[in-house]
């Protein structure tokens, strides 16, 4: 039985995870760095004498990379559920022999479904990263070795730069490359947007592997990774599936409760006065989030209002905005639509950012920090505010934490939750997974309310007076557990820890344990997981 | 094999509802066996319920297998009552789930009734938050929206839900199937806190009048005890014709209503966007309607997408005199609302006539007069009502400010 020590938050976490002696959350801004950062080794332009670093293949670039038994091999999730090139690069190395690696993602998806026959043969010993849908299911029933490590975006870049997390292997899959490694996001049949979250890989690992699919002569432009930091290039046949990469065209949510839920929370912006000329916010573009920003656009519009910064994910709706003069910049970490992707190519005010620059916690600074308002989802929320994105109330692991810890830390942060949802009551007396402390959370908006934090009496000040329906947490909980035919029963969860959720320090915020209940794992057999 | 019914949805797509299944067991023990999406939260509770309801139906005997797709309480108990019906059509008990409180309060005759919005009997999702949008009133449907051999189910499901769902203040109102069937509905839904009955395809004013008999031979057994409203729907060229008889048949009706889908139809006429084709219709409604003294009532605007389209019908059936439309989905409601706000200016002149009104009721003359005009009953009620429009509005205001000042 693994030691555990109980943090800052009253949570049992591991004192040691996959090997590495960990220090336990000790509250927000709790924890300070010392030492330094770590360096990767130093290479001389005499090593690549013609500037050429093409590989003939993906097994002559990982047998040339040195690849051995229990490496870390890392990746970005820039394709999200299009991406065609892990498959290969396991499937490579699985030819070569080697065993026990460690896949350490940016994010996994429904698509990387089929990394767990390596996972089954040994080829993959566990996966550190984001956990969506079936390799979530997998890691839940207690069938992965070693612990799943959830970072978010800013608290990986931070991981490696801290040394955490030591890269052997940095796999970039680039959409268009030259053969000197430049790698651009913006041109080629996989085209996805900026490649930020490369970018840790490509600065600190011991060896860089560029993989394209569209090869163009020297000067790649623009290269949002620059081939200085690349080994090797090798060219495939295809790394990603366009139509799973971005979408033609963002879908806007139907549904008219999510809707409700949206409009709530962009009067709410409008109303405490935070939508204010040269104010700045962050919504992604998931359903509720889409839907606040349409109905924000339009209260910007009606108020001759505009903003100085609009932080991405882009979609077409955040370029409309752009281009029509409602914001000065967009600051995008990647594109959920193909407007996203022009626009980002062909507009110097769409602007790619990447985790060092917007969410590092270890850097001289915090860019998150300077956001006004923030609007995320999440899968549970308690009556201390605290938040929980990335289980289920059934215990079940199905969501990564992406950048959603990082920008906890905006001027305002508001989660769009659903009061219930299908008989699961989303308001609890203790979120079953902690990912965010409850002082940085400001609003909770349901459909039956919009809940402020006692601690944020400026908010409480500025909403008195307004038609917004404001109530306690305690008051829309109670209201929905009645809906729902009562308070739901405590969870059962085995002993085994099969995870844990990192705070952005670096320090451990909560432990994840293993799913025992049958009927909740066969029911999750069939389910697809949604992305975060 | 042993004799057995289904009642209930499921599948990847199927929310808020179950399935369950009834089977006689046989000489041998029977089986409860449940599958849930919630098991890990209410699989104890729903074991509990399904043996409570299976004893009050004096069905402990059978077998059941149920899968859950989150559905409520009172769609598992509606449910379970469906399918042991099916298996068992001379079982007549049925299992009432306990009333809650918030469902409890009661409509007006007067009450305004410019936006209601219509939910299929069949589907429960739809009811849990439809009342959030702020309907004036809700629609349970037992007609078109429910395929034949769905009726009973539909039926028991509706009665569960307007003894357990809050709506929010939004009258309930419960479409019938067309008489005679319409007739069991009643009977069945009239003592769980039906405000209205909608009565569909009326032609003549005894079908309306068989409705009214039979609600008041229920208050006299007992089994009614508030108001009960009826709100017959024109829908052909008989109806139309026949509408002013329709609209006074009987005392509770409180409304007349078009249904321009079937109209059209037959008077072999196509629906068209600019609605020339049932300008006639829509007057006859409206006069007939107000001669009666009860509320005209317009159809419902089918394209969901379009908001502005929406808005500008909806304005337009405004202007013709009636007095609300029907809705089709949530999103309708503010814009509807929007469209029948009375503006600054009709709110100004509104407050001029009834205070003119008022002074004179005070002081004892018969003649009421503004600016030297003088003003009859009819453009005072008018004024009354804007009033009471533009009181929705600022009431919404109040309350969410009381709310705000005690966190």
């Amino acid at each position: 039985m693994i030691k555990q020590i109980e943090n800052a938050a009253g949570r049992l976490v591991p004192t040691t995870v996959n090997g590495r002696q960990t220090t336990p959350y000790q509250g927000v801004g709790g924890y300070l760095p010392h030492g330094h950062k770590v360096g990767p080794p130093l290479r001389s332009c005499a090593q690549y004498p013609d500037g050429s670093k093409l590989a003939p293949n993906l097994v002559a670039a990982l047998s040339r990379a040195g690849l051995r038994d229990g490496m870390v091999i890392s990746s970005h999730h820039h394709f999200r559920d299009g991406d065609l090139l892990m498959e290969q690069v396991f499937a490579a190395a699985a030819q070569l022999g080697v065993r026990d690696l460690v896949w350490f993602p940016s994010a996994a998806f429904p698509c990387h479904r089929s990394l767990i026959r390596y996972l089954e043969d040994g080829t993959i010993h566990h996966i550190e990263g984001s956990l969506n849908g079936p390799l979530g299911v997998y890691a839940s029933a207690g069938k992965m070795r070693g612990m799943a490590v959830l970072r978010s975006h800013g608290s990986r870049y931070r991981a490696v730069q801290d040394g955490d997390v030591h890269i052997d292997i940095a796999i970039i899959a680039a959409p268009a490359a030259d053969s000197f490694g430049n790698c651009s996001g913006v041109n080629g049949p996989s085209a996805c947007g900026p490649l930020g979250f490369a970018l840790a890989d490509a600065q600190y690992a011991d060896h860089v592997i560029a993989v394209t699919d569209n090869l163009v002569p020297f000067p790649c432009i623009p290269w949002h990774i620059n081939g200085n930091l690349v080994d090797q290039v090798v060219v495939v046949e295809r790394i990603g599936d366009p139509a799973r990469i971005v979408s033609g065209t963002t879908e806007l949510t139907r549904s008219p409760d999510r809707l409700l839920i949206a409009e709530y929370a962009a009067r709410f912006v409008r109303d405490v006065g935070i939508m204010r000329p040269g104010f700045s916010f962050q919504a992604g573009a998931g359903g509720t989030s889409l839907a606040f920003t349409l109905f924000l656009r339009d209260m910007m519009r009606e108020a001759g209002v505009k903003a100085r910064f609009i932080r991405g994910g882009s979609t077409k709706y955040l370029v409309e905005m752009l281009e029509s003069g409602l914001t000065d910049y967009v600051l995008d970490g990647q594109s959920f639509d193909l407007d996203g992707v022009r626009s980002l190519r062909d507009n110097p005010a769409h602007v790619a950012t990447n985790p060092f620059i917007t969410y590092n916690y270890h850097g001289k600074g915090n860019v998150a920090a300077l956001v006004d308002c923030v609007v995320l989802g999440a899968t549970e929320v308690d009556v201390d505010f605290n938040a929980n994105v990335v289980t289920h109330s059934d215990g079940l692991l199905l969501h990564g934490i992406g950048g959603w810890q990082d920008t906890l830390f905006a001027r305002c942060t508001i989660l769009t939750v659903p009061s219930f949802r299908d008989r699961v009551p989303i308001i609890r007396d203790r979120v079953t997974t902690l990912c965010g402390p409850g002082e940085l959370i400001a609003v909770v908006v349901t459909e039956r309310g919009i809940a402020i934090n006692p601690r944020r009496q400026d908010l409480l000040a500025a909403v008195r007076g307004s038609a917004l329906p404001i109530r306690s947490l305690h008051e829309i909980k109670a209201e929905a557990e009645a809906i729902c035919g009562g308070a739901p029963a405590p969870l059962q969860t085995g002993e085994e820890i099969i995870g844990v959720v990192t705070w952005v320090d670096g320090t451990i915020l909560d432990s994840v344990r293993q799913v025992v209940d049958e009927d909740v794992l066969a029911m999750a057999g069939g389910m697809q997981g949604e992305a975060a | 094999m042993h004799a057995r019914a289904e009642a209930g949805a499921r599948g990847a797509g199927i929310r808020s509802d179950c399935w369950v299944q009834v089977e006689d067991a046989g000489p041998g023990q029977p089986k409860i066996e449940i599958h849930s999406r919630v098991a890990a939260l209410y699989g104890d509770s729903i074991r509990t319920l399904v043996h409570s309801t299976l004893h009050e139906l004096g069905a402990d005997d059978l077998s059941l297998t149920i899968e859950d797709s989150g559905a409520l309480p009172f769609t598992i108990m509606a449910r379970i009552e469906a399918a042991v019906h099916r298996l068992q059509p001379d079982n007549r008990r049925v299992v009432l789930p306990a009333v809650n409180p918030a469902s409890v309060y009661a409509s007006d005759r007067q009450r305004i009734r410019r936006s209601r919005l219509y939910l299929p009997g069949t589907t429960p999702k739809f009811f849990i938050n439809a009342g959030l949008h702020g309907p004036d009133a809700v629609i349970l449907d037992l007609e078109d929206s429910v395929p034949p051999a769905e009726k009973d189910a539909a039926r028991i499901l509706v009665r569960n839900a307007l003894r357990t769902v809050s709506f929010y203040g939004a009258e309930k109102v419960v479409r019938i199937n067309q008489l005679p069937r319409g007739l069991d509905d009643v009977r069945a839904l009239a003592p769980h806190g039906v405000h209205t009955f909608m009565i569909p395809k009326v032609e003549h004013a005894d079908e309306v009048l068989a409705v009214h008999r039979l609600v008041e031979d229920l208050r006299r057994s007992g089994q009614v005890t508030g108001d009960i409203y009826l709100l017959p729907i024109i829908e052909s060229a008989k109806g139309v014709i026949n509408s002013f008889a329709i609209a006074s048949a009987a005392a509770s009706i409180v409304g007349l209503a078009l249904g321009l889908e079937d109209y059209t139809t037959d008077i072999g006429a196509q629906r068209t966007a600019e609605g020339r084709e049932s300008e006639w219709a829509a007057g006859q409604i409206i006069v007939a309607a107000r001669a009666a003294g009860v509320q005209p009532l317009a159809s419902v605007y089918s394209d969901i997408g379009d908001e502005q389209g929406l808005y500008h019908w909806a304005r337009q059936q405004r202007l013709l005199g009636f007095d609300g439309i029907g809705c089709i989905h949530p999103r309708q409601i503010r814009v509807v609302h929007d469209a029948f706000a009375p503006s600054e200016k009709e709110i100004e002149q509104a407050r001029r006539i009834v205070s003119a009104y008022e002074e004179a009721m005070a002081s004892g003359r018969g003649v009421v007069a503004v600016e030297g005009k003088m003003i009859d009953p009819p453009v005072v009620a008018r004024a009354q009502r804007i009033m009471r429009l533009a009181m929705m509005t600022t009431e919404r205001h109040v309350g969410a400010t009381e709310a705000a000042e005690t966190p």
